[in-house]
């Protein structure tokens, strides 16, 4: 049978072009890989190779014609023993202006197979999934409480589940001999080894993508940045390779490990050392963002996310890692990632903050409640994905919400939280949303404007009676 | 250089004195019947799906960007020649010979180009991102250096547990001048890691020849800076292919850590379906595809031996061309993924 000849599509947006010449004629042979005609695109002038042997039996769209649809038949190529008699019965006749839809069986378009959604059609968009996160696991009544630094919690995190998983290991800048830049890992290097905890050079890119390969092998790797701020140059292997894979793959790889280190502002580090990432990391789907605020968070969140099978962002903080916190004394202490904890219950007003953001908040609680007002505190504890659910269920109660962090205002978690909060429950608020956040402006060095810089307890103080109209 | 390299080791002897001197590269080994005519019905499985690739793509049941293989074929034949199980491989996004050589299946393959719930990746990946963990083929990758990395930490994973599988880390010329390649090169090489880093250099990062791009165009050298031993392939070679590739895997199975191979190639299309490559004469073309053809170079020798009559390479054709239709023919009829996968694949 005569083998027609289509209008080929020659980039990913071409939907016509012109037939600027034919290079093989009327009778000519042709071989695959010869070029028997060239196409002007919107871009280019293409030229259309042969995909199959023949004779170019007939021409159905003359040189210079323009505008010809992608898909319109423009020759019929013969096979041996067929002649130009063979096309009339078996060729359509070409019509440069109606496109040529070659319907499959699939039931669709060969091109834009997809139909956009519209507004009568858009029940087609399936419903994000809801997943169901577990409760906080019960301490036993009697369970010892030891003080601990934000800082042992992690390393107790790290150590206990390297002892726990033998493809469980850590790797970064400084990790293993030096005992770690704000010795995090102090001692890790001598329980496990060098194998196990692997000093890199100073190459952020290249051990980030190192540990995404690592993982997508089925390791568990915990990639340690010195600070988020210079995880920068490594964030296309976070973004690109580590959160897509699982997705890209259809299930079939990802990569199951952390990201952890210091984020965000320390003290007169200035504009390059002292950025928050949560919103960055929050922004990503494929990614679970973590950033605790307490001791005990940090150990069992640290632990849920080396067993996590996913990619972890895990949001420390350097001012945070010298302070003490009350741990449970518990063989196996693991808390579930997604779940806020309500740090304080109160009635007049939820003050929702995370990380070093609740240091603002716990303060403002004190003098708020000097005042007469009882405020609930959320430790959203996780970013990604985000518990709204104790939020929407605490803003049902108080009827107000105040947001704080440390981070840039455009696009802020905050702001990610007033959206969702003001369209699942408007008729629950009593007062316009606060988002408090750190300034629009590069972390400056000065010790004054640098204070200026980050929210303060003030702000949030100033921004909760303003929701109860206390002002 | 490999003076250079006995002078360097005579200097530093204690840190060097297991480090076997480095290899230079070695001569086409001629190959069997069997050899030959596997190398050819692998090769030519590859060329026939490109070429239909493109042809789907022409008809736009292919969309978006799609990168042919045709005429590199010989570079991934013959490195999966070499090969044994447990083995892997992760390249960059022009990779649907790579899954081909690596068994993988060509409706899988099709399907995944079509965007069709039969695909490799259930139609979520395309052309550029596609994976099997079955096949150990770890992508498919878009972004142009960063599989360096990766195949470098599968690597890593093999050290660390010890087994003495290889990866086989594929990129370009294009690819060989991003900052992540050489932060890899370091740590291959001070960690002793097992990967081998197959440099495609088909003469063009997309339109940007090398020798305007690249300040060594010898990227055999590439990795001189941290002790990697590289050596220069003939890449339309089938045999010298597999010579490198026997080398290579031994060099990286006995421990001594990374090795380049610069692989000395061609691609006969644009750099994407969309590119008229009027870069390069039409003339350097043809000659390459006339001279130096790595299916026809294969052709002439299993004619030449008597190993196999024209009638019979013939069925061969016509076998691969069957497979071929009928992936096609697949992945123009196999649904497109139901709605619900749109969420599902994101979290485990």
């Amino acid at each position: 049978m005569p083998i027609e000849i289509l209008m080929p599509a020659l980039s990913p947006t071409m939907e016509e072009g012109n037939l600027a010449k034919w290079v093989k004629q009327e009778g000519d042979k042709v071989a695959p890989g010869d070029v028997i005609a060239e196409i002007e695109t919107d871009k280019a002038t293409m030229e259309v190779e042969a995909v199959d042997e023949g004779t170019l039996g007939k021409i159905l769209v003359a040189e210079g014609t323009e505008g010809v649809k992608v898909n319109t038949p423009i020759a019929v190529l013969l096979q041996d023993g067929e002649s130009a008699d063979d096309i009339s019965s078996s060729a359509p006749q070409a019509d440069a202006d109606t496109p040529v839809a070659a319907a499959d069986d699939a039931g669709g378009k060969a091109r834009e197979a997809a139909e956009e959604p519209t507004a009568s059609k858009a029940t087609a968009v399936p419903a994000v999934p809801k997943s169901e996160v577990a409760a906080d696991p019960d301490i036993p009544a009697g369970t010892e409480m030891v003080t601990t630094t934000v800082r042992e919690a992690l390393r107790d995190a790290m150590a206990e589940e390297m002892r726990r998983d033998e493809d469980v290991f850590i790797m970064g800048e400084e990790v293993a001999e030096y005992q770690g830049a704000y010795k995090v890992t102090q001692g890790l290097l001598q329980e496990f080894g060098p194998r196990r905890v692997v000093d890199t050079p100073i190459t952020e890119h290249g051990f980030a993508g190192v540990g995404v390969g690592a993982a997508m092998a089925g390791l568990k790797p915990i990639v340690e940045f010195m600070t988020f701020n210079f995880a920068m140059q490594a964030i296309d292997q976070i973004v690109n390779s580590a959160a897509k894979t699982l997705y890209m793959a259809g299930g079939q790889m990802g990569a199951p490990m952390v990201f952890r280190g210091p984020n965000g502002a320390a003290a007169r580090v200035a504009a390059q050392h002292s950025q928050c990432y949560a919103a960055w990391y929050g922004h990503i789907p494929g990614l679970k963002v973590v950033m605790p605020y307490t001791a005990a968070d940090a150990k069992g969140l640290l632990k849920a996310a080396i067993r996590d099978p996913n990619p972890v962002i895990f949001l420390e903080n350097e001012i945070l890692y010298g302070q003490s916190f009350e741990v449970p004394k518990m063989d196996d202490f693991v808390l579930p990632i997604g779940k806020a904890r309500i740090h304080k219950t109160g009635k007049d007003v939820t003050i929702v903050s995370f990380g070093i953001g609740m240091t603002y908040a716990v303060k403002a609680e004190a003098e708020l409640a000097a005042m007469g007002i009882d405020a609930e505190i959320i430790d959203l504890r996780t970013i990604r994905p985000l518990d709204f659910d104790t939020i929407i269920a605490s803003v049902r109660k108080t009827n107000r919400l105040v947001v704080v962090e440390e981070g840039f205002p455009q696009s802020s978690v905050g702001d990610f939280i007033a959206n969702r909060v003001q369209r699942e429950i408007f008729d629950y608020l009593d007062a316009p949303i606060i988002t408090i956040a750190g300034k629009d402006v590069p972390m400056p060095y000065a010790a004054n404007l640098e204070k200026l810089a980050l929210p303060n307890v003030g702000e949030v103080v100033d921004a909760v009676k303003a929701v109860t109209y206390r002002s | 250089m490999a003076t250079a390299a006995r002078k360097t080791s005579a200097k530093t002897k204690k840190a060097d004195s297991k480090t076997p001197p480095a290899p230079r590269t070695p001569a086409p080994v001629e190959f069997t019947k069997e050899q030959e005519l596997k190398a050819y019905r692998e090769m030519l499985l590859i060329r026939r799906f490109e070429e239909k690739a493109g042809q789907l793509y022409g008809m736009g049941y292919i969309g978006g960007f799609c990168h042919l293989y045709i005429g590199q074929e010989a570079v991934v034949t013959g490195m999966a020649m070499a090969i044994k199980e447990g083995d892997q491989m992760i390249t960059a996004y022009r990779d649907h010979g790579h899954m081909l050589a690596m068994d993988m299946s060509a409706r899988g393959v099709m399907a995944e180009l079509t965007g069709r719930r039969g695909g490799y990746s259930k139609g979520k990946g395309g052309s550029m991102h596609m994976f099997s963990k079955e096949k150990n083929f770890y992508g498919g990758h878009g972004i142009v250096g960063a599989q360096v990395s990766l195949g470098t930490g599968l690597a890593f994973a093999n050290k660390y547990r010890g087994n003495d599988a290889v990866s086989l880390t594929y990129f370009g010329d294009g690819a060989s001048n991003q900052g992540q390649v050489y932060e890899s090169f370091n740590m291959a090489s001070l960690w002793k890691l097992p990967v081998i880093y197959i440099i495609e250099n088909n003469r063009y990062a997309m339109g940007t020849a090398v020798t305007r791009s690249s300040a060594e165009t010898d990227f055999s050298q590439r990795g001189a800076s941290f002790r990697i031993p590289g050596i220069q392939v003939d890449g339309m070679d089938v045999r010298a292919v597999k010579s490198a590739a026997d080398l290579a895997v031994e060099w990286c199975r006995s421990g001594n850590g990374p090795i380049i191979l610069d692989m000395q190639t061609y691609r006969y299309r644009g750099h994407s379906m969309s590119d008229p490559a009027k870069y390069r004469s039409k003339d350097e073309v043809q000659k390459m595809r006339s001279e130096h053809d790595p299916i026809e170079q294969v052709k002439n020798r299993l004619l030449a031996n008597n190993w196999a009559s024209e009638d019979e390479l013939k069925a061969i054709d016509k076998e691969v061309r069957e497979i071929v239709a009928d992936a096609a023919e697949f992945a123009q009829n196999d649904p497109e993924p139901d709605a619900s996968e749109l969420y599902t694949d994101i979290l485990l």
